[in-house]
């Protein structure tokens, strides 16, 4: 076995221990920081797959920004109405996307067809060159679709 | 796997394992070392000298929520910043507007910041 899979398999069971700590947990505070461990863990994932850009934004923006969001949301609320998720009626729906989600996922890998180039190297040098002359309006675009959010914020979360 | 790869993250692996065992010789060793008797005092949670709220789950003030997404936008900002700061260091293959296109993407960002100011948000009343 290489070093390659026994790392994988590590950051795998904290992926699956993260996510299912998650949905088994009844304190929707605890679910928070379950998620951390799984955001975290896939960037490791995605550092296997030589994808450094994307295990930065893993971890900066999800484990950082997006986790912290979450709980302020989350205290926002009032303890006495969310203390505990009451998820009771909605499971037979959640059952059925979960299971054509599934689908989703696993049909890929029977197809034979997984084609695509691998990676031999870390591209974040080769992705700062796409990203600014190839890619350059959608990338400005982006600033634009951050400032809408940030105004979108402000309007909703006024005092008045 | 590249093997220059799998040396620059076996850092990130030994920095990982010594993290998760100095915490762990930590809470070994005070449970070994700290004395066992318990009191009232001790069993309330410190909050930093001030005494403790009945909750530990208080309804916190909408103005935190709008520095949390401040903090989110200009932190997918940050990210951008480093794959910019890599090319903008080759100006031989790069054209010379790169400078200007990352200012052109955080001036768009610093309107927000002008937004927010001038509407009063970052004031704490």
């Amino acid at each position: 076995m290489s070093g390659e899979v026994i790392v994988f398999t590590i950051i795998s069971a904290m992926v699956l221990f993260g996510a299912l700590g998650v949905v088994s947990t009844k304190n929707v505070g605890h679910a928070t920081l379950y998620l951390l461990i799984t955001l975290g863990s896939v960037a490791g994932i995605f550092i296997l797959l030589l994808a450094e850009f994307l295990a930065l934004v893993q971890i900066l923006i999800y484990g950082g920004a997006i986790t912290i969001v979450l709980l302020f949301a989350l205290m926002l609320t009032r303890v006495d109405e969310f203390s505990s998720i009451k998820d009771a009626v909605q499971r037979p729906v959640a059952i059925v996307v979960s299971v054509l989600l599934l689908g989703v996922i696993i049909t890929p890998f029977l197809q034979e067809t997984l084609g695509g180039q691998s990676l031999t190297e870390s591209n974040l040098r080769t992705l700062g060159h796409e990203l600014f002359t190839k890619w350059l309006i959608p990338f400005e675009v982006a600033s634009l679709v951050l400032l809408v959010a940030l105004i979108g914020a402000i309007v909703v979360g006024r005092d008045d | 796997m590249t093997e220059d790869l799998a040396l620059k993250y076996s850092a990130v692996i030994l920095v990982t394992f010594i993290g998760i065992l100095a915490i762990g010789m930590m809470l070994v060793a005070n449970f070994l070392l700290a004395p066992k008797k318990k009191t009232l005092e001790k069993a309330l949670p410190f909050e930093c000298g001030i005494p403790a709220s009945p909750f530990s789950w208080s309804q916190i003030h909408m103005r935190y929520y709008i520095f949390a997404i401040l903090f989110l936008i200009f932190d997918v900002e940050a990210v951008f910043l480093l794959p910019w700061i890599l090319v903008f260091m080759e100006p031989i293959t790069m054209s010379p507007w790169v400078f200007y296109e990352m200012v052109f993407f955080i001036a768009i960002l610093l309107f927000g910041i002008v937004y927010s100011w001038k509407k009063g948000m970052l004031k704490w009343k």
